[in-house]
């Protein structure tokens, strides 16, 4: 999956808000807002963070350069020193807008940053950003997963349901109070879904969609 | 003692057997797949939970000799075919992770 494809793909799928949120990275995220853009697309820059505790959090910014701060300043100092092995966990291929390589990210992106989920509301919202965990009806790097019970001390106002969830989990006594949002998570291009969730928005804004995900 | 033997003696399932014949040295336990790759010993047993198909790859980055899935856990479909696929010794023991590593542990001191 490149930027420029998945771009593509959104646009064909008739989605209207799309973001790219790699594993601990928002390197491919310029190129991806750009492709998007150009195709009337409202992009934002993102990144589905790993915390230590091995739960995945989807961190959303209203555009890349701010994405990319987040990343150098708040994430990259705090990864594992240990090197991405591409024959185990694939390459790590940076692009630009027409998926022209631009290099290779030889850092282990896979695995958990040692940051803890409790400091990832405050850190993200310290760049004008909103953060919610990601799939957490799913047993594997999901808050529920790792903590078994949502702790609402955590700050999180929204939370990722995967299309997979089951219609009841939601009503689960824990959860009560929450918001949700459930998205393609895609990995490959033909996971890339037709637009059929909606956000009430009083903009079409990345601020907007911010906004909305921060609400408290 | 080998993975084979070690399989034998405490009574592991064989989910993927690549390399029966490495050498088990040590034990490591614990489920934070980030946690487990920067500190598990080479050619120890690595008894873990979590049976999704990043543990292949913390395996071979942290060269254990074998994982041992506890507490009757199974492999899904996605690390059984990544463990074949990259050659992981992968098995499994209705044992709590306590008790198989305290296993492994007399057995090694015989």
């Amino acid at each position: 999956m490149t930027p420029a494809d998945l771009a593509a793909m959104c646009a064909l799928a008739g989605l209207d808000i799309v973001a790219l949120t790699d594993h601990n990275t928002c390197g491919n995220c310029a190129a991806f807002c750009r492709a998007a853009q150009a195709r009337g697309l409202l992009a934002l820059a993102g990144m589905e963070l790993c915390t230590q505790e091995d739960i995945h959090v989807v961190c959303l910014f209203p555009d890349p350069e701010t994405a990319g701060r987040f990343e150098a300043e708040a994430v990259a100092p705090r990864l594992s020193p240990i090197p991405n092995d591409p024959e185990i966990f694939g390459r790590q291929i940076l692009m630009d807008q027409e998926d022209g390589v631009l290099g290779e990210d030889p850092r282990l992106l896979a695995m958990g940053a040692q940051i803890a989920l409790e400091e990832v509301p405050g850190l993200v919202r310290a760049y004008g950003g909103a953060a919610f965990p990601a799939h957490i009806d799913r047993p594997s790097f999901s808050l529920l997963g790792v903590l078994g019970l949502w702790d609402p001390g955590l700050d999180f106002p929204v939370a990722e349901l995967s299309r997979a969830c089951p219609p009841d989990f939601a009503r689960r006594p824990d959860l009560a109070g929450l918001r949700f949002v459930t998205d393609s998570d895609a990995h490959y291009l033909d996971q890339v879904w037709d637009a059929q969730y909606t956000m009430d928005l009083p903009e079409r804004t990345a601020r907007a969609v911010l906004d909305w995900l921060g609400a408290r | 003692m080998t993975v084979q033997q070690a399989a034998a003696r405490l009574g592991w399932t064989e989910f993927h057997l690549a390399d029966p014949e490495r050498r088990v040295s040590g034990g490591y336990a614990g489920d934070l797949l980030s946690w487990v790759m920067g500190r598990a010993g080479q050619d120890c047993a690595w008894f873990t939970i979590m049976s999704n198909q990043n543990v292949a790859a913390v395996a071979l980055m942290a060269d254990v000799a074998c994982v041992v899935l506890t507490e009757g856990v199974r492999p899904d479909a996605d690390l059984l075919r990544r463990a074949g696929e990259k050659g992981v010794n992968l098995l499994g023991t209705a044992e709590d992770t306590f008790t198989a590593a305290v296993r492994l542990a007399r057995a090694l001191e015989e």
